[in-house]
């Protein structure tokens, strides 16, 4: 299974609930694309939603630091929620940690931007 | 004993379905639904590996993947015929100024998903990886 990505917006703030698994190929993909067309539709508040992604590759860790790069280069800041312990373990293991904001709530998430 | 020993087409169909294949045989080995997991994800890094950088995705070119059950654990050989790769020259993927870089944490997610990896050059040409999982000890 592939990864369905769908996007809901609060306020100022675009949260995008992933389902499924982000690996090389079609998964990171339309997460690539998604990221990049809210950019230059001038969406600079991003809250990534991982609650329900049950797998991520190092391709799909790749796509998140290349989302997270290219809406910090726009001024805007990609946040992360919902985390599940294994993609948690997978941060650690990166270092990753150390450079995404993550959440466990979605309320707290949305009003630090 | 050989569990497993393919030559898989250079496709990311490929990667899926061997995969699947890693996670059954682990599980039937006794190994926990983490440490299942944790032996899919390796052998799929080391496989995407092999069909993208090794093989890229040529037609002509084959992976060897063999899975072998020995007394003490699960080893999983996955061989390309490409031009092979050192180590060194990926630069350390947790080093504080190679954080943002996209790629190149496969082998350190292999690395500390396995009890041990072996990463060698092959003749004429390739890359060989070799994993292997200490099996629980009620099934060792």
């Amino acid at each position: 299974m592939s990864v369905k990505l769908i996007t809901r917006q609060v306020g100022d703030v675009t949260v995008i609930d992933a389902v499924g698994r982000i690996t090389l190929g079609e998964g990171s993909s339309t997460f690539r694309e998604i990221v990049k067309d809210l950019v230059n539709k001038g969406n600079k508040k991003i809250l990534l939603n991982l609650a329900e992604v049950s797998y991520i590759d190092s391709s799909g860790i790749g796509e998140l630091v290349s989302g997270f790069t290219s809406v910090s280069n726009a001024g805007g800041s990609l946040k992360l929620l919902k985390l599940t312990k294994r993609i948690q373990d997978l941060l650690q293991i990166t270092k990753l940690y150390t450079v995404f904001e993550v959440f466990d709530d979605e309320a707290k998430a949305l009003a630090s931007f | 004993m050989i569990l497993l020993d393919q030559r898989l087409e250079s496709s990311l169909e490929s990667v899926d379905h061997s995969e699947e294949r890693a996670v059954a045989l682990a599980q039937e080995s006794g190994f926990s639904e983490e440490e299942t997991y944790r032996l899919g994800y390796a052998v799929r890094e080391a496989l995407v590996n092999a069909v993208v950088h090794g093989n890229r995705y040529s037609a002509n070119k084959v992976v060897h993947f063999k899975v072998i059950r020995t007394s003490r654990a699960i080893e999983v050989v996955i061989e390309d015929q490409g031009s092979g790769f050192s180590t060194d020259m990926q630069g350390d993927p947790l080093a504080q100024e190679n954080l943002m870089n996209q790629s190149g944490r496969g082998l350190a997610l292999i690395r500390a998903f396995t009890d041990e990896m072996q990463v060698e050059r092959t003749t004429p040409g390739g890359t060989r990886v070799i994993l292997r999982k200490f099996l629980p000890p009620q099934a060792g």
